[in-house]
Protein backbone atom coordinates (compact mmCIF):
# COMPACT_ATOMS: atom_id res chain seq x y z
CA UNK A 1 0.00 0.00 0.00
CA UNK A 2 0.99 3.67 -0.58
CA UNK A 3 0.76 6.19 2.00
CA UNK A 4 -0.80 7.93 -0.26
CA UNK A 5 -4.17 6.44 -0.39
CA UNK A 6 -4.36 7.50 3.09
CA UNK A 7 -5.20 11.07 2.46
CA UNK A 8 -6.41 12.74 -0.35
CA UNK A 9 -5.02 15.37 -2.57
CA UNK A 10 -4.85 18.11 -0.41
CA UNK A 11 -7.38 20.98 -1.04
CA UNK A 12 -6.18 25.00 -0.30
CA UNK A 13 -6.63 24.26 3.68
CA UNK A 14 -5.17 20.98 3.97
CA UNK A 15 -1.76 22.86 1.90
CA UNK A 16 -1.56 24.99 4.49
CA UNK A 17 -1.92 22.69 7.27
CA UNK A 18 0.88 20.69 5.37
CA UNK A 19 2.82 23.94 4.87
CA UNK A 20 2.44 24.87 8.77
CA UNK A 21 3.32 21.74 9.63
CA UNK A 22 6.79 21.52 7.30
CA UNK A 23 7.44 24.13 8.91
CA UNK A 24 6.94 23.17 12.44
CA UNK A 25 8.31 19.46 11.65
CA UNK A 26 11.70 21.49 10.01
CA UNK A 27 12.00 23.73 12.73
CA UNK A 28 11.77 20.54 14.88
CA UNK A 29 14.51 18.91 12.91
CA UNK A 30 17.04 22.14 13.04
CA UNK A 31 16.35 22.73 16.19
CA UNK A 32 17.42 19.20 17.61
CA UNK A 33 20.72 19.33 15.08
CA UNK A 34 21.13 22.83 15.92
CA UNK A 35 21.43 22.07 19.88
CA UNK A 36 23.38 18.80 18.84
CA UNK A 37 25.86 21.28 16.62
CA UNK A 38 26.11 23.92 19.06
CA UNK A 39 27.29 21.23 21.79
CA UNK A 40 29.75 19.88 19.36
CA UNK A 41 31.09 23.52 18.49
CA UNK A 42 31.57 24.62 22.13
CA UNK A 43 33.75 21.64 21.86
CA UNK A 44 35.98 22.61 19.82
CA UNK A 45 34.69 19.66 17.54
CA UNK A 46 34.70 22.28 14.05
CA UNK A 47 38.18 23.29 14.72
CA UNK A 48 39.65 22.63 11.17
CA UNK A 49 42.82 21.27 12.47
CA UNK A 50 41.45 18.68 13.75
CA UNK A 51 39.48 17.51 10.66
CA UNK A 52 42.43 18.10 8.83
CA UNK A 53 43.79 15.01 10.29
CA UNK A 54 42.08 13.27 7.67
CA UNK A 55 44.15 14.35 4.92
CA UNK A 56 47.17 12.67 6.59
CA UNK A 57 48.37 9.91 4.22
CA UNK A 58 49.30 7.66 6.94
CA UNK A 59 45.78 7.52 8.21
CA UNK A 60 44.28 6.97 5.09
CA UNK A 61 46.94 4.28 4.57
CA UNK A 62 45.99 2.62 7.52
CA UNK A 63 41.49 2.88 7.28
CA UNK A 64 42.39 1.30 3.57
CA UNK A 65 43.81 -1.37 5.09
CA UNK A 66 41.37 -1.91 7.53
CA UNK A 67 38.52 -1.73 5.09
CA UNK A 68 40.33 -3.95 3.12
CA UNK A 69 40.86 -6.56 6.18
CA UNK A 70 37.04 -5.32 6.64
CA UNK A 71 35.95 -6.71 3.08
CA UNK A 72 38.75 -9.94 2.53
CA UNK A 73 36.90 -11.26 6.10
CA UNK A 74 32.69 -10.36 4.86
CA UNK A 75 33.66 -12.07 1.68
CA UNK A 76 35.19 -15.18 2.85
CA UNK A 77 32.54 -15.49 5.00
CA UNK A 78 29.78 -14.61 2.78
CA UNK A 79 31.32 -17.82 0.39
CA UNK A 80 31.70 -20.04 3.10
CA UNK A 81 28.19 -19.32 4.36
CA UNK A 82 26.34 -19.73 1.51
CA UNK A 83 27.97 -23.55 0.74
CA UNK A 84 27.05 -24.20 4.16
CA UNK A 85 23.33 -22.47 4.34
CA UNK A 86 23.21 -24.00 0.47
CA UNK A 87 23.86 -27.81 1.98
CA UNK A 88 21.32 -26.82 4.73
CA UNK A 89 18.51 -25.74 3.13
CA UNK A 90 18.86 -29.16 0.40
CA UNK A 91 18.99 -31.04 4.36
CA UNK A 92 15.86 -29.43 5.61
CA UNK A 93 13.81 -30.29 2.37
CA UNK A 94 14.88 -33.42 1.58
CA UNK A 95 12.23 -36.34 3.04
CA UNK A 96 14.82 -38.32 4.80
CA UNK A 97 13.91 -37.06 8.77
CA UNK A 98 17.45 -37.92 10.06
CA UNK A 99 19.31 -34.64 7.44
CA UNK A 100 15.83 -32.46 8.06
CA UNK A 101 16.24 -32.53 11.64
CA UNK A 102 19.94 -31.95 12.61
CA UNK A 103 19.63 -28.98 9.81
CA UNK A 104 16.70 -27.96 11.22
CA UNK A 105 18.15 -27.51 14.96
CA UNK A 106 21.90 -26.36 12.83
CA UNK A 107 19.24 -23.02 12.14
CA UNK A 108 17.46 -22.90 15.37
CA UNK A 109 20.78 -22.98 17.19
CA UNK A 110 22.85 -20.44 15.30
CA UNK A 111 20.09 -18.24 14.81
CA UNK A 112 19.04 -17.74 18.50
CA UNK A 113 22.97 -17.01 19.89
CA UNK A 114 24.54 -13.90 19.84
CA UNK A 115 26.85 -13.55 16.89
CA UNK A 116 29.50 -12.35 19.17
CA UNK A 117 29.14 -14.80 21.56
CA UNK A 118 29.60 -17.91 19.34
CA UNK A 119 33.49 -15.69 18.01
CA UNK A 120 34.26 -15.48 21.52
CA UNK A 121 33.85 -19.09 22.33
CA UNK A 122 35.58 -19.83 18.80
CA UNK A 123 38.25 -17.25 20.01
CA UNK A 124 38.90 -18.92 23.34
CA UNK A 125 37.41 -22.19 22.72
CA UNK A 126 39.38 -23.80 20.31
CA UNK A 127 43.01 -22.82 21.92
CA UNK A 128 41.60 -24.04 25.32
CA UNK A 129 41.26 -27.82 22.95
CA UNK A 130 44.65 -27.27 21.40
CA UNK A 131 43.85 -26.21 18.49
CA UNK A 132 44.98 -22.52 17.56
CA UNK A 133 43.47 -20.13 15.62
CA UNK A 134 43.99 -16.73 14.06
CA UNK A 135 41.88 -13.98 14.96
CA UNK A 136 41.10 -13.65 11.32
CA UNK A 137 39.29 -17.65 11.65
CA UNK A 138 38.02 -16.77 14.50
CA UNK A 139 35.90 -13.67 12.80
CA UNK A 140 35.24 -15.51 9.77
CA UNK A 141 33.94 -18.83 10.94
CA UNK A 142 31.60 -17.29 13.74
CA UNK A 143 30.09 -15.15 10.94
CA UNK A 144 29.81 -18.48 8.83
CA UNK A 145 27.97 -20.30 11.41
CA UNK A 146 25.39 -17.37 12.45
CA UNK A 147 25.03 -16.64 8.27
CA UNK A 148 24.78 -20.48 7.21
CA UNK A 149 21.63 -20.43 9.13
CA UNK A 150 20.33 -17.53 8.00
CA UNK A 151 21.23 -17.39 4.58
CA UNK A 152 20.01 -21.38 4.44
CA UNK A 153 16.55 -20.21 5.70
CA UNK A 154 16.74 -17.69 2.84
CA UNK A 155 17.18 -20.64 -0.05
CA UNK A 156 15.06 -22.55 1.78
CA UNK A 157 11.91 -19.71 1.03
CA UNK A 158 13.44 -19.02 -2.43
CA UNK A 159 12.85 -22.91 -3.61
CA UNK A 160 9.17 -23.12 -1.89
CA UNK A 161 8.17 -19.91 -3.17
CA UNK A 162 8.04 -21.84 -6.79
CA UNK A 163 4.98 -22.89 -7.76
CA UNK A 164 4.41 -26.48 -7.07
CA UNK A 165 3.74 -27.24 -10.62
CA UNK A 166 7.65 -26.55 -11.58
CA UNK A 167 8.08 -29.72 -9.26
CA UNK A 168 5.10 -31.71 -10.96
CA UNK A 169 6.74 -30.95 -14.06
CA UNK A 170 9.95 -31.80 -13.65
CA UNK A 171 8.88 -35.28 -11.79
CA UNK A 172 6.53 -35.72 -14.86
CA UNK A 173 9.67 -35.69 -17.48
CA UNK A 174 11.11 -38.27 -14.94
CA UNK A 175 13.88 -36.26 -13.49
CA UNK A 176 14.35 -37.41 -9.86
CA UNK A 177 14.63 -35.44 -7.06
CA UNK A 178 17.93 -34.21 -6.83
CA UNK A 179 18.34 -33.62 -11.24
CA UNK A 180 14.91 -31.18 -10.63
CA UNK A 181 16.68 -29.43 -7.46
CA UNK A 182 19.07 -28.98 -9.68
CA UNK A 183 18.24 -28.22 -13.19
CA UNK A 184 14.84 -26.95 -12.18
CA UNK A 185 14.12 -25.36 -9.03
CA UNK A 186 17.76 -24.19 -7.90
CA UNK A 187 18.07 -21.87 -11.26
CA UNK A 188 14.58 -20.18 -10.83
CA UNK A 189 14.83 -19.74 -7.09
CA UNK A 190 18.05 -18.20 -7.72
CA UNK A 191 16.63 -15.09 -9.05
CA UNK A 192 14.26 -14.48 -6.40
CA UNK A 193 16.46 -14.49 -3.47
CA UNK A 194 19.30 -12.76 -4.80
CA UNK A 195 18.02 -9.59 -3.36
CA UNK A 196 17.88 -11.33 -0.32
CA UNK A 197 20.88 -12.21 -0.29
CA UNK A 198 22.16 -9.08 -1.01
CA UNK A 199 21.02 -7.11 2.00
CA UNK A 200 21.80 -10.28 3.87
CA UNK A 201 25.65 -9.47 2.56
CA UNK A 202 24.98 -5.91 3.96
CA UNK A 203 24.24 -7.72 7.68
CA UNK A 204 27.51 -9.76 7.58
CA UNK A 205 29.48 -6.82 5.88
CA UNK A 206 28.60 -5.06 9.29
CA UNK A 207 28.84 -7.84 11.52
CA UNK A 208 32.39 -7.81 10.63
CA UNK A 209 33.03 -5.17 12.76
CA UNK A 210 32.93 -7.82 15.79
CA UNK A 211 36.28 -8.07 14.76
CA UNK A 212 36.87 -5.34 16.68
CA UNK A 213 37.12 -6.82 20.09
CA UNK A 214 39.14 -9.76 19.45
CA UNK A 215 41.38 -7.51 18.04
CA UNK A 216 41.37 -8.53 14.05
CA UNK A 217 42.33 -5.29 12.10
CA UNK A 218 39.64 -4.42 10.43
CA UNK A 219 38.18 -1.01 9.82
CA UNK A 220 36.93 -0.36 13.06
CA UNK A 221 39.82 -1.88 15.27
CA UNK A 222 42.64 0.56 12.74
CA UNK A 223 40.39 2.92 13.29
CA UNK A 224 40.62 2.48 17.04
CA UNK A 225 44.16 2.78 17.63
CA UNK A 226 44.57 5.34 14.84
CA UNK A 227 42.77 7.23 17.73
CA UNK A 228 44.63 5.99 20.73
CA UNK A 229 47.61 6.83 18.75
CA UNK A 230 46.66 10.39 17.81
CA UNK A 231 44.64 11.32 20.88
CA UNK A 232 41.10 11.75 21.78
CA UNK A 233 40.43 14.88 20.66
CA UNK A 234 40.49 13.17 17.17
CA UNK A 235 37.66 10.57 17.59
CA UNK A 236 35.03 12.44 16.03
CA UNK A 237 36.66 13.16 12.56
CA UNK A 238 38.42 9.80 12.31
CA UNK A 239 34.91 7.94 13.74
CA UNK A 240 32.98 9.69 10.86
CA UNK A 241 35.10 8.79 8.61
CA UNK A 242 34.71 5.38 9.02
CA UNK A 243 31.07 5.58 9.54
CA UNK A 244 31.20 7.24 6.21
CA UNK A 245 32.96 4.58 4.73
CA UNK A 246 30.63 1.96 6.31
CA UNK A 247 27.50 3.98 4.70
CA UNK A 248 29.07 4.32 1.26
CA UNK A 249 29.34 0.49 0.91
CA UNK A 250 26.37 -0.85 2.77
CA UNK A 251 24.15 2.38 1.28
CA UNK A 252 25.07 1.19 -2.37
CA UNK A 253 24.68 -2.91 -2.24
CA UNK A 254 21.56 -2.12 -0.01
CA UNK A 255 20.25 0.41 -3.24
CA UNK A 256 21.55 -2.64 -5.67
CA UNK A 257 19.48 -4.90 -3.59
CA UNK A 258 16.17 -3.27 -3.99
CA UNK A 259 17.03 -2.10 -7.67
CA UNK A 260 17.53 -5.76 -8.15
CA UNK A 261 14.29 -6.76 -6.13
CA UNK A 262 11.82 -4.63 -8.31
CA UNK A 263 13.52 -5.51 -11.28
CA UNK A 264 13.10 -9.35 -10.23
CA UNK A 265 8.97 -8.85 -9.15
CA UNK A 266 8.24 -7.13 -12.23
CA UNK A 267 9.57 -9.88 -14.40
CA UNK A 268 8.75 -13.05 -12.22
CA UNK A 269 6.23 -11.22 -9.83
CA UNK A 270 7.49 -12.36 -6.56
CA UNK A 271 10.91 -12.00 -4.28
CA UNK A 272 12.24 -13.17 -1.19
CA UNK A 273 12.14 -10.97 1.25
CA UNK A 274 14.83 -10.51 3.79
CA UNK A 275 13.42 -9.77 7.37
CA UNK A 276 13.68 -6.75 9.35
CA UNK A 277 15.17 -8.41 12.10
CA UNK A 278 18.03 -10.72 10.35
CA UNK A 279 18.75 -6.89 9.07
CA UNK A 280 19.04 -5.79 12.69
CA UNK A 281 20.81 -8.41 13.55
CA UNK B 1 31.40 -28.24 34.79
CA UNK B 2 32.42 -26.88 38.48
CA UNK B 3 33.72 -23.95 37.18
CA UNK B 4 30.04 -23.21 36.05
CA UNK B 5 28.66 -24.15 39.07
CA UNK B 6 30.69 -22.08 41.26
CA UNK B 7 29.61 -19.05 39.58
CA UNK B 8 26.28 -19.22 39.34
CA UNK B 9 25.58 -16.13 41.13
CA UNK B 10 27.60 -14.36 38.56
CA UNK B 11 25.98 -16.09 35.84
CA UNK B 12 22.76 -14.89 37.73
CA UNK B 13 24.07 -11.20 37.81
CA UNK B 14 25.08 -11.49 33.91
CA UNK B 15 21.80 -12.59 32.66
CA UNK B 16 19.78 -9.70 34.99
CA UNK B 17 22.28 -7.20 33.43
CA UNK B 18 21.36 -8.65 29.90
CA UNK B 19 17.88 -8.98 30.75
CA UNK B 20 17.48 -5.15 32.12
CA UNK B 21 19.75 -3.85 28.77
CA UNK B 22 17.18 -5.39 26.89
CA UNK B 23 13.94 -4.58 28.66
CA UNK B 24 14.75 -0.93 28.70
CA UNK B 25 16.27 -0.68 24.98
CA UNK B 26 13.57 -2.59 23.70
CA UNK B 27 11.03 -0.29 25.69
CA UNK B 28 12.64 3.04 24.35
CA UNK B 29 13.38 1.81 21.10
CA UNK B 30 9.82 0.99 20.32
CA UNK B 31 8.62 4.66 21.18
CA UNK B 32 11.11 6.03 19.48
CA UNK B 33 10.74 3.55 16.48
CA UNK B 34 6.70 4.57 16.06
CA UNK B 35 7.34 8.17 15.81
CA UNK B 36 10.08 7.22 13.36
CA UNK B 37 7.58 4.84 10.99
CA UNK B 38 4.40 7.97 12.42
CA UNK B 39 6.83 10.63 10.39
CA UNK B 40 7.63 8.29 7.69
CA UNK B 41 3.72 7.62 6.44
CA UNK B 42 2.75 11.07 7.62
CA UNK B 43 1.90 13.55 4.58
CA UNK B 44 4.80 16.18 5.67
CA UNK B 45 7.59 16.42 3.27
CA UNK B 46 10.31 17.36 6.15
CA UNK B 47 9.48 14.63 8.59
CA UNK B 48 9.27 11.90 6.09
CA UNK B 49 12.58 13.29 4.83
CA UNK B 50 14.01 13.41 8.40
CA UNK B 51 12.49 9.86 9.14
CA UNK B 52 13.88 8.39 6.29
CA UNK B 53 17.52 9.81 6.80
CA UNK B 54 17.48 8.50 9.98
CA UNK B 55 16.93 4.96 8.92
CA UNK B 56 19.00 5.11 5.89
CA UNK B 57 22.37 6.42 7.81
CA UNK B 58 21.33 3.63 11.31
CA UNK B 59 20.78 0.73 9.10
CA UNK B 60 23.96 1.14 6.95
CA UNK B 61 26.05 1.68 10.18
CA UNK B 62 27.22 -1.51 12.12
CA UNK B 63 26.06 -1.72 15.67
CA UNK B 64 29.46 -1.71 17.13
CA UNK B 65 30.56 1.74 15.43
CA UNK B 66 27.39 3.29 17.48
CA UNK B 67 28.82 2.17 20.47
CA UNK B 68 32.00 4.04 19.59
CA UNK B 69 29.88 7.37 19.04
CA UNK B 70 28.54 6.84 22.30
CA UNK B 71 30.88 5.19 24.70
CA UNK B 72 34.26 7.49 23.08
CA UNK B 73 32.18 10.20 21.77
CA UNK B 74 29.65 11.58 23.93
CA UNK B 75 32.35 11.54 26.78
CA UNK B 76 34.46 14.14 24.24
CA UNK B 77 31.60 16.34 24.98
CA UNK B 78 31.32 16.02 28.42
CA UNK B 79 28.12 13.83 28.68
CA UNK B 80 29.76 11.17 31.15
CA UNK B 81 27.09 8.72 31.75
CA UNK B 82 27.52 5.34 33.09
CA UNK B 83 28.41 1.95 30.98
CA UNK B 84 25.10 0.64 31.17
CA UNK B 85 23.21 4.12 30.00
CA UNK B 86 25.92 4.11 27.40
CA UNK B 87 24.93 0.70 26.02
CA UNK B 88 20.97 1.35 26.58
CA UNK B 89 21.73 4.93 23.98
CA UNK B 90 23.58 2.66 21.76
CA UNK B 91 21.19 -0.06 21.38
CA UNK B 92 18.32 2.04 21.30
CA UNK B 93 19.28 4.40 18.25
CA UNK B 94 20.34 1.49 16.41
CA UNK B 95 17.03 -0.85 16.82
CA UNK B 96 14.49 2.27 16.58
CA UNK B 97 15.00 2.18 13.05
CA UNK B 98 14.36 -1.59 12.59
CA UNK B 99 11.31 -1.49 14.79
CA UNK B 100 10.32 1.77 12.96
CA UNK B 101 10.84 -0.42 9.49
CA UNK B 102 8.36 -3.47 10.86
CA UNK B 103 5.84 -0.91 11.49
CA UNK B 104 6.12 0.53 8.13
CA UNK B 105 6.14 -2.68 6.72
CA UNK B 106 2.90 -3.60 8.88
CA UNK B 107 0.85 -0.79 7.35
CA UNK B 108 2.24 -1.55 4.02
CA UNK B 109 0.85 -4.94 4.67
CA UNK B 110 -2.35 -3.55 4.91
CA UNK B 111 -4.24 -4.39 1.30
CA UNK B 112 -4.65 -0.65 -0.47
CA UNK B 113 -8.43 -1.63 -0.25
CA UNK B 114 -9.08 -1.28 3.04
CA UNK B 115 -7.42 2.01 2.96
CA UNK B 116 -9.56 2.94 -0.33
CA UNK B 117 -12.46 1.48 1.38
CA UNK B 118 -11.88 3.59 4.58
CA UNK B 119 -11.42 6.86 2.70
CA UNK B 120 -14.56 6.07 0.53
CA UNK B 121 -16.83 6.22 3.48
CA UNK B 122 -15.49 9.44 4.79
CA UNK B 123 -13.33 8.51 6.95
CA UNK B 124 -10.30 10.79 7.48
CA UNK B 125 -6.75 10.29 7.89
CA UNK B 126 -6.58 9.98 11.40
CA UNK B 127 -9.96 8.13 11.53
CA UNK B 128 -8.70 5.78 8.86
CA UNK B 129 -5.74 4.97 10.36
CA UNK B 130 -6.55 5.04 13.84
CA UNK B 131 -10.17 2.55 13.10
CA UNK B 132 -8.93 0.71 9.80
CA UNK B 133 -5.33 0.48 9.09
CA UNK B 134 -3.65 0.58 12.45
CA UNK B 135 -5.61 -2.33 13.98
CA UNK B 136 -4.57 -4.36 11.17
CA UNK B 137 -1.39 -3.63 10.65
CA UNK B 138 -0.73 -4.35 14.63
CA UNK B 139 -2.08 -7.96 14.04
CA UNK B 140 0.86 -8.33 11.22
CA UNK B 141 3.23 -6.23 12.68
CA UNK B 142 3.46 -8.59 16.26
CA UNK B 143 5.55 -11.20 14.79
CA UNK B 144 8.16 -8.84 13.40
CA UNK B 145 8.04 -7.01 16.38
CA UNK B 146 8.89 -10.04 18.22
CA UNK B 147 11.85 -10.90 15.93
CA UNK B 148 13.30 -7.38 16.23
CA UNK B 149 13.56 -8.05 20.05
CA UNK B 150 15.17 -11.13 19.85
CA UNK B 151 17.53 -9.27 17.27
CA UNK B 152 18.09 -7.09 19.91
CA UNK B 153 18.57 -9.76 22.70
CA UNK B 154 21.36 -11.13 20.78
CA UNK B 155 23.02 -7.37 20.03
CA UNK B 156 23.21 -6.16 23.77
CA UNK B 157 25.94 -8.90 23.82
CA UNK B 158 28.24 -6.11 22.24
CA UNK B 159 28.08 -4.46 25.40
CA UNK B 160 30.14 -6.71 26.43
CA UNK B 161 33.05 -5.19 24.71
CA UNK B 162 31.91 -1.70 25.93
CA UNK B 163 32.00 -2.40 30.34
CA UNK B 164 28.67 -3.62 30.73
CA UNK B 165 29.33 -7.07 32.33
CA UNK B 166 26.21 -8.91 30.74
CA UNK B 167 26.57 -12.59 30.38
CA UNK B 168 29.21 -12.61 27.14
CA UNK B 169 31.55 -10.48 29.66
CA UNK B 170 30.64 -12.82 32.47
CA UNK B 171 31.80 -15.58 29.63
CA UNK B 172 34.95 -14.01 28.93
CA UNK B 173 36.14 -13.05 32.44
CA UNK B 174 35.11 -16.67 33.59
CA UNK B 175 36.96 -17.97 30.59
CA UNK B 176 40.01 -16.50 31.16
CA UNK B 177 39.66 -17.39 34.68
CA UNK B 178 39.59 -20.90 34.32
CA UNK B 179 41.14 -22.09 30.76
CA UNK B 180 40.48 -25.70 31.78
CA UNK B 181 36.03 -25.01 31.64
CA UNK B 182 36.35 -22.49 28.77
CA UNK B 183 33.43 -24.78 26.95
CA UNK B 184 31.24 -25.38 30.14
CA UNK B 185 31.58 -21.67 30.92
CA UNK B 186 30.51 -21.08 27.08
CA UNK B 187 27.81 -23.29 27.03
CA UNK B 188 26.23 -22.08 30.39
CA UNK B 189 25.92 -18.50 28.59
CA UNK B 190 24.33 -19.74 25.57
CA UNK B 191 21.79 -21.80 27.37
CA UNK B 192 21.20 -18.17 29.01
CA UNK B 193 20.68 -16.71 25.87
CA UNK B 194 18.31 -19.49 24.37
CA UNK B 195 16.53 -19.29 27.34
CA UNK B 196 15.76 -16.17 26.31
CA UNK B 197 15.52 -16.51 22.38
CA UNK B 198 14.27 -19.34 21.48
CA UNK B 199 10.72 -19.45 23.25
CA UNK B 200 10.66 -15.60 21.74
CA UNK B 201 10.49 -17.29 18.23
CA UNK B 202 8.65 -19.63 19.08
CA UNK B 203 5.93 -17.58 19.98
CA UNK B 204 6.40 -15.34 16.96
CA UNK B 205 6.21 -18.09 14.83
CA UNK B 206 2.82 -19.24 16.68
CA UNK B 207 1.70 -15.74 16.01
CA UNK B 208 2.94 -15.70 12.88
CA UNK B 209 0.79 -18.73 11.07
CA UNK B 210 -2.46 -17.58 13.14
CA UNK B 211 -2.47 -13.98 11.53
CA UNK B 212 -1.27 -15.78 7.99
CA UNK B 213 -4.74 -17.64 8.30
CA UNK B 214 -6.66 -13.87 8.23
CA UNK B 215 -5.78 -12.84 5.03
Amino acid sequence: MTEAVLYDAAGPRGRRRILIGSLAGGLLVVLVVGVAVARLAANGVFEAERWRVLTQGDLQRLLGRGLAATLRAALVAMVLAMAVGGLLAVARLSRGRWLAMPAGAWVELFRGLPLLLLILFLFLGLPAVGVTVSTFWALVAGLTLYNSAVIGEIFRAGILSLPKGQTEAAYSIGLRRGQSLRLILIPQAVRRMLPALISQAVTLLKDTSLGFVIAYAELLRTGRNAVEFLGGRYSIPVYVAIAVLYIAVNASLSFLARWLDGRTRRRLGRTVQPSVADEAA
Amino acid sequence: MDAVLDNLDTFRQGFITTLALTVVSTVLALVLGTLLAAMRVSPVPTLRAAGATYVEVVRNTPLTLVFFFAVFVLPQLDIRLSFFVFAVIAVTVYHAAFFCEAVRSGINAVGVGQAEAARSIGLTFTQSMRLVVLPQAFRTVVPPLINVVIALTKNTSIAAAFGVVELTAVATRLANANSDAVIAIFLGSAVCYLALTLPSGWLAGRLERRVAVAR
